[in-house]
Parts: C-alpha cells; sequence; structure tokens
C-alpha cells in the first residue's frame, strides 16, 4: 500500500469513514477528528511510518509539520521518511 | 455547622522541602523546574520536572520502611509530620479516635509500578517483592500517615486526577465542618517522576520542552511536578480552646463534573464549581481578592479558565488577581491542589501574592490580572484554589482570612 493510501486509511479509521470519504483535500476538521483524534492519528501514523512527527496539541502549527489536510500530513511523512534515509 | 480552620502545614515539593521554604520561593519567583534526573531519562522527548531534590529518603526511614514507603508515601510522611507538628495536636483519646486523614493521589505508587514492571518484563525476573501491593496502592500513604500518627477516624484515598487532593480537602472539610471529626489530616501527595510516569504523558502530546508559560500567549504545554503538601483542619472552637495558631479558615467548596469531555476542559463546569465554592462559603464574588489558578500552562486549560472567571464574576473579575504557580513547582497531578493551597495561605496571611512565572507575552484570551513574574503585596480577605481535573472533575475550595 502506498503512503497515501495507508494514511487515507488511517484517518478514516480515526474518522469512523470510509476511505472513499477521505480525499487529499479533506481537513480533520472537515472529517470530524477533535484535538484527541488528532492527537491519536499521528501515533497510528508514527507508528504504521516509524518515524517521530513533532507535534504539540497546545500549537499545532508550531512545528513544521503541516497537519492542516491530508496532503500536507503525506507530504511530511514522505519528508520524515526521506531524512530517515 | 461548625466553622474550620487550618492549624498546621507541611510541604515538600521541587521548591522546597517545607512550608517556609516553599513560600520563600514563591516570593522570590524561583523555578524549580530543570533537567529531570532519573533511570532511561534519555529514551524521553520531555526531559523537564519539577523534581524533588536532595530530599534522601535513605537517612529518614530505616530499611523496613523504606521497602514499604513508595516516594509518594516518603514525600506523604514528611510533609504530614511538618503539618502536625505545627498544628500542635496530640492525637489520643476521643480525638483520635474521631480524627482521620483523607488523601488525594492520582497514581499512587508510581515509580513501584514502574521498577517491578521492568524487573519482570525487561529483566526477565519471575520474582517480585512481597511488598509491592501494599507500596504501590493509592491509600498506602494514608494508612502510614494514620499509623504514624495515631489517626483512627474515617481515613481513605481519594483519586480524581489533577483534582484529586482539591476532592480530598473537600472530604475532610465536610467531616470537620459537620461535626463528625474535630480535626482531620487531608491533603495529597504525588511521584510519577520515572520513565514510565514520564513517558505516559509524553503520549498526549500537552507537554512543554522548555517551561511552563500559564496564561502566556506562547505557553506551549505542561511539566510535570512531585511532592506533597498536608494539612490540619480543625474545628473553629477545638483550635481556639487550645490557642492554636490559626493559619485561616475553610470557608467553603464545591464539585462539579462536567460530564462532556475526557480530556477538554469546559467553561461551564469550572464555573459552577467556583460559584458553587463561594455560595457554599456564603461569600460574594466581589469579596474574592485572589484566585490560585489550576493554570497549567495549556492552550486549552488557561483560556477556558479565564472566561471561567469572566463569566463568575462579571466586572469585578479585573479586579482580582489570579496566578498559577505551577509555573514554578510544575504541576504535582493528583498533589497540586495541595502544594497549591499553600500560595493561598501566604496570600490571606502574609498579603503576598505568589507570581506567574515565565510570563512573557500577553494572551487576550487570558486578559486578567495573572500577577505577571513577580510576586505583590496586598490584602486578601478571600482566596479560592481551583483544580479542573482530566475526566471533566472540578474542585474549587474557598478560604477566608482569620
Amino acid at each position: 500500500m502506498s503512503i497515501t493510501d495507508q494514511v487515507i486509511a488511517i484517518i478514516a479509521e480515526q474518522a469512523l469513514l470510509e476511505p472513499s470519504d477521505v480525499t487529499l483535500d479533506s481537513t480533520p476538521e472537515s472529517l470530524g477528528i477533535d484535538s484527541l483524534g488528532l492527537v491519536e492519528s499521528i501515533f497510528v501514523i508514527e507508528e504504521a511510518f516509524d518515524i517521530n512527527v513533532p507535534f504539540n496539541a497546545n500549537d499545532p502549527t508550531s512545528s513544521d509539520f503541516d497537519i492542516s489536510t491530508v496532503a500536507t500530513i503525506i507530504a511530511g511523512i514522505e519528508r520524515l521518511k526521506a531524512e530517515q534515509a | 455547622m461548625k466553622r474550620v480552620v487550618i492549624t498546621g502545614a507541611g510541604t515538600i515539593n521541587a521548591l522546597g522541602h517545607s512550608v517556609d521554604a516553599t513560600l520563600a520561593a514563591m516570593r522570590e519567583g524561583v523555578c524549580g523546574i530543570g533537567q529531570l534526573v532519573f533511570r532511561d531519562v534519555e529514551r524521553l522527548q520531555i526531559q523537564i520536572g519539577g523534581q524533588v531534590r536532595g530530599f534522601e529518603a535513605e537517612g529518614r526511614y530505616n530499611r523496613q520502611q523504606m521497602s514499604l514507603y513508595d516516594r509518594f508515601t516518603q514525600f506523604t510522611l514528611a510533609a504530614a509530620r511538618e503539618a502536625i507538628e505545627q498544628s500542635g495536636l496530640v492525637f489520643s483519646g476521643e480525638l483520635a479516635a474521631k480524627s482521620g486523614v483523607v488523601l488525594g493521589t492520582a497514581g499512587g505508587g508510581v515509580s513501584t509500578w514502574d521498577d517491578n514492571y521492568r524487573a519482570v518484563y525487561e529483566e526477565g525476573k519471575n520474582r517480585v517483592h512481597p511488598f509491592v501491593v501494599p507500596k504501590l496502592m493509592n491509600n498506602a500513604a494514608a494508612s502510614h500517615v494514620s499509623m504514624e500518627w495515631n489517626l483512627k477516624g474515617p481515613s481513605f484515598t481519594v483519586s480524581t486526577a489533577c483534582a484529586s487532593s482539591n476532592h480530598a480537602m473537600a472530604q475532610a472539610f465536610s467531616m470537620v465542618r459537620s461535626g463528625m471529626a474535630p480535626a482531620m489530616v487531608t491533603g495529597g501527595s504525588e511521584s510519577m517522576l520515572c520513565f514510565g510516569g514520564v513517558k505516559a504523558w509524553e503520549g498526549l502530546r500537552v507537554m512543554s520542552r522548555d517551561a511552563c508559560r500559564p496564561f502566556s500567549a506562547n505557553r506551549n504545554g505542561m511539566v510535570q511536578g512531585e511532592g506533597a503538601g498536608i494539612f490540619v483542619f480543625e474545628e473553629y472552637e477545638h483550635a481556639r480552646a487550645r490557642g492554636a495558631d490559626i493559619l485561616c479558615e475553610v470557608a467553603g467548596f464545591a464539585m462539579s463534573s462536567d460530564a462532556s469531555d475526557i480530556v477538554m476542559p469546559s467553561k461551564a463546569g469550572a464555573a459552577r464549581a467556583m460559584a458553587g465554592a463561594l455560595q457554599d462559603a456564603g461569600i460574594s464574588g466581589d469579596a474574592v481578592g485572589y484566585i490560585n489558578a489550576h493554570g497549567t500552562g495549556t492552550a486549552a486549560n488557561d483560556k477556558t479558565e479565564c472566561a471561567a472567571v469572566a463569566d463568575v464574576f462579571g466586572p469585578h473579575a479585573d479586579n482580582l488577581m489570579i496566578s498559577s504557580t505551577k509555573s514554578m513547582h510544575g504541576h504535582l497531578i493528583g498533589g497540586t491542589g495541595a502544594v497549591e493551597l499553600l500560595a493561598c495561605i501566604m496570600a490571606l496571611r502574609d498579603g503576598v501574592i505568589a507570581p506567574t512565572i515565565g510570563y512573557q507575552e500577553p494572551d487576550p484570551e487570558c486578559a486578567l490580572d495573572v500577577v505577571p513574574n513577580e510576586a505583590r503585596d496586598a490584602k486578601v480577605d478571600v482566596a479560592l484554589s481551583n483544580a479542573f481535573a482530566f475526566g471533566g472533575m472540578n474542585a474549587v475550595i474557598a478560604l477566608r482570612r482569620v
């Protein structure tokens, strides 16, 4: 499964939706994911991709990991994986 | 209904090993938060906390006691000794039979769990010390206080996360006020600063890596602390009759449940607890001069708490002072309300308001007088101490100058 498909599956499960309901421009808010759901999604992403995502729920915009849409989350994961390689 | 006063106080926390040392540090705006020191700390992303330093349990307690006293019990016993010795009470006869100890803790013997899980899981051992259970149980500290001081009345432990101590003190207050007990030992303690204790909090993504800056626009989370705060609550006439030194009066309290979210605070729940405490005490909001805030330094708590204060106090919210001493000693979780009660006593008795240190940028959502960075002299007649726990369980205590 591609990173995109994996991320969409993770986010869909967190949002209690079908993967087909999640698009690249979906935002956590538009999917009904609250701050607790966001923290849990990031945990699942970290476990799935073996990365550390810098994320502080007090200030979600403070790190350079952009969680504003599914597409930016995927881009952030790809960057972290590239830095690992 | 009886009046209830505080006739003894004791503490140990990152700011000091006694009430005097702690209040001196609060007056000076000392930061007790620093680099954590314990096994495996290098595997943590969050490496700061308000750790108690220079507390040598080995010299205080013998080998047999050490096998029974988790660090949270050690802190409790040290603080209880200071409080009870200050009160001058000697528990014997009917006083002993009716007086008990009600304490708060969220985690109990967290480092005992941590050490023994490490032994059986990581090190593969198949045997643990026979006293693991009596050492880690949440009521261990209350039990050892009862044994050391001959307290034979109602005794138990309350666990409501970050409001544990305030809920515990509310119970003790009720018992003295109703006449059930002439005196109660109460407060709380916590010691979660071990690898597992910090790792669990780290997972929630609400911890700061650099500092606890309550109400500051650039705040970025909470910082854990550890320690204990213990008090003697005594019936007023009982205290007066024996010429006890009265630190302040406990005037009322209220508890409320948000019934909404497991971690996000609710303005309405916090407001109901503050308004309820004033109503219980028969005090008008305008009489309140100081609030010791829950003030965790998280984005969510601080703005919600300030909004709740504005709702409860109306225009008077701009006249009162509200500070968070967590900026100095960290968040003692289940013990936090007890240590923070000391700041209320200092306000009422000494006329000194403990500051919110680490304050750097005003936040329009926290536009109250948060006593930034420097302590202030002020005459205060009534103080509130707020505690709003995960799980939406709130407890607020109202104190009055005597």
